[in-house]
């Protein structure tokens, strides 16, 4: 047997997966190294559920190859299940089982790992410990999804959307918690569609659109590539095609586009091109509502590379 | 032995839950244990011993000094207004059969319906002036009511059989219809959980309702009902159990594939449909032709049900029921390996 210790978490080379006529998955590299997290960003139906099932066995891939701890399905079924923790999308836990009792019964699946009060604990359910799961509110049942995950404290823990549906505080809640794991040298990948996420998270990132990768590289490199500018945003009723090129012409402005009922507008100089971006505005008879200037996010990396936002497909 | 990670314990957690979960579950208890009771409350008082029922007699035609008057103790008779009174109230059942007067009387009658057969005699008997007295001295009528061979006793053991599949079946395919939906089974398959645990489970959680399920109705019949075991009960409980499980495996492999709850209900009924028709629950198979007997002899109720009334009814013991057992042995066991074969986790 080869050091597994020495091989990266997960390495993905060449993966395509067609159901039928359909090709969810077009060829994807991956390449996880231990104690790090990466990131796979893309908005519904991209790619991404699947492939994550495919690294953790849930599927065999159409083509090619899948490592996990220098260990590949199938032959190292069982190997790679006793060492990964797994939080996959939508799980529901048997409405009638409190919270210890689930997590015991996940626990019996392990050789090791701690005892359910320590997940408790870890996951800030301590005060659950006898409640059943259609007690739990929905971040509750997300950290308890994410407690089973951890009952074999394992070196490579997925983490499908885990906070998709969660209120702003539930979120922070969940990232407190995977933090803690970074910290503690798990290796981690995420799938999300949350661009807030993901530049918490992760220290590497992935943009996957339509079964292919996009961009690639830290968070800090994928936005350092639409270079120095910043993003004027608003909402005009009414601005057409004609509008968005006459935009593009004004000075300081590098790219104008429209994303469902916003103008999106990439500047290299705020001072020369917002005065007269609002005097065209004024000019044709629009209004810029909800105006506001930020500098680019991961989310105006999306817009600009497929010209669609995440949350929008 | 139940160290983390071993088979023993994954089962025994497993079955803990399925336990936990049926418990806490106030509807599955009353469709186990308090439906089967009332349907059995209610057949019961249906098919109670007492007076043979009155046969039904419409009379057609109006009385006259030709015409011999119908009267008899079982005869419930009413007169019919005309023809087309009389076409419908057989045709409906409202009577078992017509008469109409006259001197020599017409009776009609449906021969395929034991009623019509019956309400035939009785009129024959009623014209031909057939006292009990006379009738004695053609033959010795020797009336069987005793306990062991009236029909509550013949149903008890069918109801009881229909039960353990009704449960055996419903119980763990709607279960396991319910994991899938809620994509747990897809979360248990990515642990080192052993598959066959998963299953295993199942028949264990349906063993300990079993034993308090078997228990109750026994007990029901017994002492409610009033049905006479004429073999040992250990044998006949320990029958039933085995049944249970047979179905259990049953169902396991009848929602082996199914994604949801309505498509497992779905292949549900149309296992059991045949099943509640040809295995002999509220008559004899006996009524079928003759070429269907051994296939209808091959279905699990059919077997159960058989040699619960061999044990209950003849007294016989559970080694004297091989080909029973057999047939009850494989359905389990070949629906058991072929659900872990096929089974769907996701």
């Amino acid at each position: 047997m080869t050091d597994a210790s020495e091989s990266p978490a997960i390495e993905v080379q060449g993966l395509v997966k067609r159901y039928g006529d359909f090709t969810a998955v077009r060829g994807i590299d991956l390449r996880l190294d231990r104690g790090r997290c990466l990131g796979l960003l893309g908005p519904n139906g991209a790619g991404k559920t699947t492939t994550i099932e495919i690294i953790v066995g849930l599927r065999a891939a159409t083509e090619g190859s899948v490592r996990v701890l220098g260990l590949s399905w199938p032959g190292d079924d069982r190997e790679i299940r006793r060492r990964i923790g797994v939080q996959l999308q939508e799980t529901r836990f048997p409405d009638r089982i409190t919270v210890a009792e689930t997590l015991r019964a996940f626990g019996a699946f392990y050789e090791r790992g701690p005892a359910p009060e320590e997940i408790m604990e870890l996951v800030g359910l301590e005060a659950k410990a006898k409640t059943r799961i259609s007690a739990l509110s929905g971040g509750q049942h997300q950290r308890l999804a994410l407690g089973c995950a951890l009952v074999n404290d394992p070196e490579l823990l997925f983490l499908d959307e885990p906070t998709t549906g969660l209120d702003p505080q539930a979120r922070r809640r969940v990232w407190e918690i995977v933090e803690e794991f970074k910290r503690r040298g798990v290796s981690v990948l995420l799938t999300t569609h949350y661009m807030d996420e993901a530049e918490r998270l992760a220290d590497d990132l992935v943009i996957i659109d339509q079964g292919t990768i996009i961009a690639e590289g830290s968070p800090a490199e994928i936005i350092g590539r639409l270079g120095q500018v910043s993003i004027v945003e608003f909402r005009a009723e009414g601005a057409d095609d004609a509008f968005l090129a006459e935009v593009a012409e004004l000075p300081g402005v590098v790219e104008a586009g429209r994303v469902s009922a916003d103008v999106v507008v990439e500047v290299d100089s705020v001072a020369a091109s917002v005065p007269a971006i609002l005097a065209l505005v004024e000019a044709r008879g629009l209004d810029a509502a909800q105006l506001h200037i930020h500098r680019p996010t991961l989310e105006d990396v999306f817009v600009s590379l497929t010209g669609k936002r995440l949350r929008d497909v | 032995m139940f160290e983390r990670g071993t088979r023993s314990l994954e089962i025994l957690e497993l079955t803990r839950l399925r336990l936990l979960t049926f418990v806490r579950e106030t509807e599955a208890v009353f469709w186990v244990f308090v439906f089967p009771v009332i349907l059995a409350v209610v057949l019961g008082f249906a098919f109670r011993e007492g007076d043979p029922e009155p046969s039904r007699i419409g009379i057609l035609g109006a009385a006259g000094a030709e015409a011999p008057a119908i009267a008899g103790e079982l005869l419930e008779v009413r007169s019919l207004e005309d023809e087309l009174e009389a076409e419908r109230a057989l045709r409906r059942g409202r009577v078992d059969a017509v008469v109409v007067r006259g001197a020599t009387p017409e009776v009609r009658f449906d021969p395929r319906r034991p009623e019509g057969q019956l309400a035939r005699e009785r009129v024959l008997a009623a014209l031909e002036g057939r006292t009990p007295e006379r009738e004695a001295a053609i033959a010795r009528l020797e009336p069987q009511t005793q306990r062991g061979s009236r029909y509550i006793d013949f149903l008890f053991a069918g109801l009881l059989g229909m039960n353990l599949m009704g449960t055996g079946i419903w119980g763990t395919g709607f279960a396991i219809a319910d994991m899938r939906q809620k994509k747990l089974m897809k979360r248990l398959v990515v642990t080192p959980m052993r598959r066959s645990s998963m299953l295993t489970s199942f028949l264990t959680a349906r063993f300990v309702f079993l034993v308090m399920e078997v228990v109750v109705l026994c007990a029901f019949g017994v002492w409610i009902l009033d049905v006479p075991i004429a073999g040992s009960v250990l044998d006949f409980a320990l029958l039933a159990v085995m049944g249970g499980i047979t179905f259990a495996c049953l169902g396991i492999l009848l929602a082996s594939r199914a994604r949801t709850i309505e498509g497992v209900s779905g292949i549900m009924n149309f296992a059991l449909m045949p099943m509640w028709l040809v295995s002999g629950v509220f008559f004899s198979y006996e009524r079928y032709p003759e070429f269907l007997h051994p296939v209808i002899r091959l279905l699990p109720l059919t077997a159960l049900v058989d040699a619960l009334r061999d044990v209950m009814l003849d007294g016989e013991r559970l080694l004297e029921q091989g080909p029973e057992l057999a047939t009850l042995g494989v359905w389990g066991l070949v629906s058991f390996f072929a659900a872990l074969k096929i089974f769907r986790w996701q």
